[in-house]
């Protein structure tokens, strides 16, 4: 398997289960109450905190890992970067757009933040998938 | 972007032919990495044009002895016989 394609799988699970994480503990914070009163920033930035950390501690994992490989990033996986990002784009619009609806209806700013937040998530994960499936099943760039 | 494409090529057989080179070995020559000589094998990645002439090179053999696109029948060979009032 492809080094950056390792990196992708490890930023996938590391992102969906980040945020399955957060949904816990907010919804766990909102008990029986209303969902939009749970404190949820701390939990927020702890999650993006630990996301990244986890992220950047398996990459070292797997550098170390390759055994030394002179070439570990090339020209197809730049091409496929570039295609996950272009996938990944239309997502990020949505989620931009989603929550602009939401403060233009002035609704809590949790929401708002959630909105956000879940279409960050939204994104990386489509982006993760596309390249994902570049990888496995073929990737024709002309 | 995830498309078949028609374009076939040779390098399993130059491998062999070129003392059973490895795939490390030629992605060592191209500077790319294992995992792309393998899908470019596979026809799983096509490469660019650069890589594809360096590709040749290394085998010491013109493009199309590496890569091979099937003909088409709807496509004149000669641009001659074409309809095209512009053509020369």
């Amino acid at each position: 398997m492809a080094f950056e394609e390792k990196r992708t799988w490890v930023f996938a699970l590391v992102t969906l289960a980040g945020y399955l994480v957060y949904l816990a503990v907010v919804l766990g914070r909102a008990g029986s109450g209303p969902v939009d009163e749970a404190p949820y920033v701390a939990a927020m930035l702890w999650t993006i905190a630990a996301m990244v950390v986890v992220t950047v501690l398996a990459y070292l994992v797997i550098v170390a890992a390759s055994g030394g490989e002179r070439e570990l990033t090339d020209q197809r996986d730049r091409e496929i970067e570039r295609f996950g990002t272009h996938v990944g784009q239309g997502m990020l619009v949505l989620g931009a757009v989603g929550a602009l609806v939401l403060a233009m209806l002035e609704v809590a700013h949790f929401w708002i933040a959630n909105a956000l937040f879940l279409g960050f998530v939204l994104t990386s994960l489509l982006e993760s998938v596309a390249k994902l499936v570049a990888y496995r099943r073929g990737f024709q760039p002309w | 972007m995830v498309r078949p494409t028609r374009v076939s090529n040779r390098i399993r057989a130059l491998r062999f032919e070129h003392g059973e080179m490895t795939q490390a070995e030629l992605a060592r020559l191209l500077g790319v990495t294992r995992q792309t000589v393998i899908a470019i094998e596979k026809g799983r990645y096509s490469p660019t044009l650069e890589t594809a002439f360096q590709i040749a090179r290394v085998f010491g053999v013109p493009l199309d002895d590496v890569f091979q696109y099937p003909d088409d029948p709807n496509t004149p060979d000669d641009p001659d016989d074409s309809d095209d009032p512009h053509a020369p």
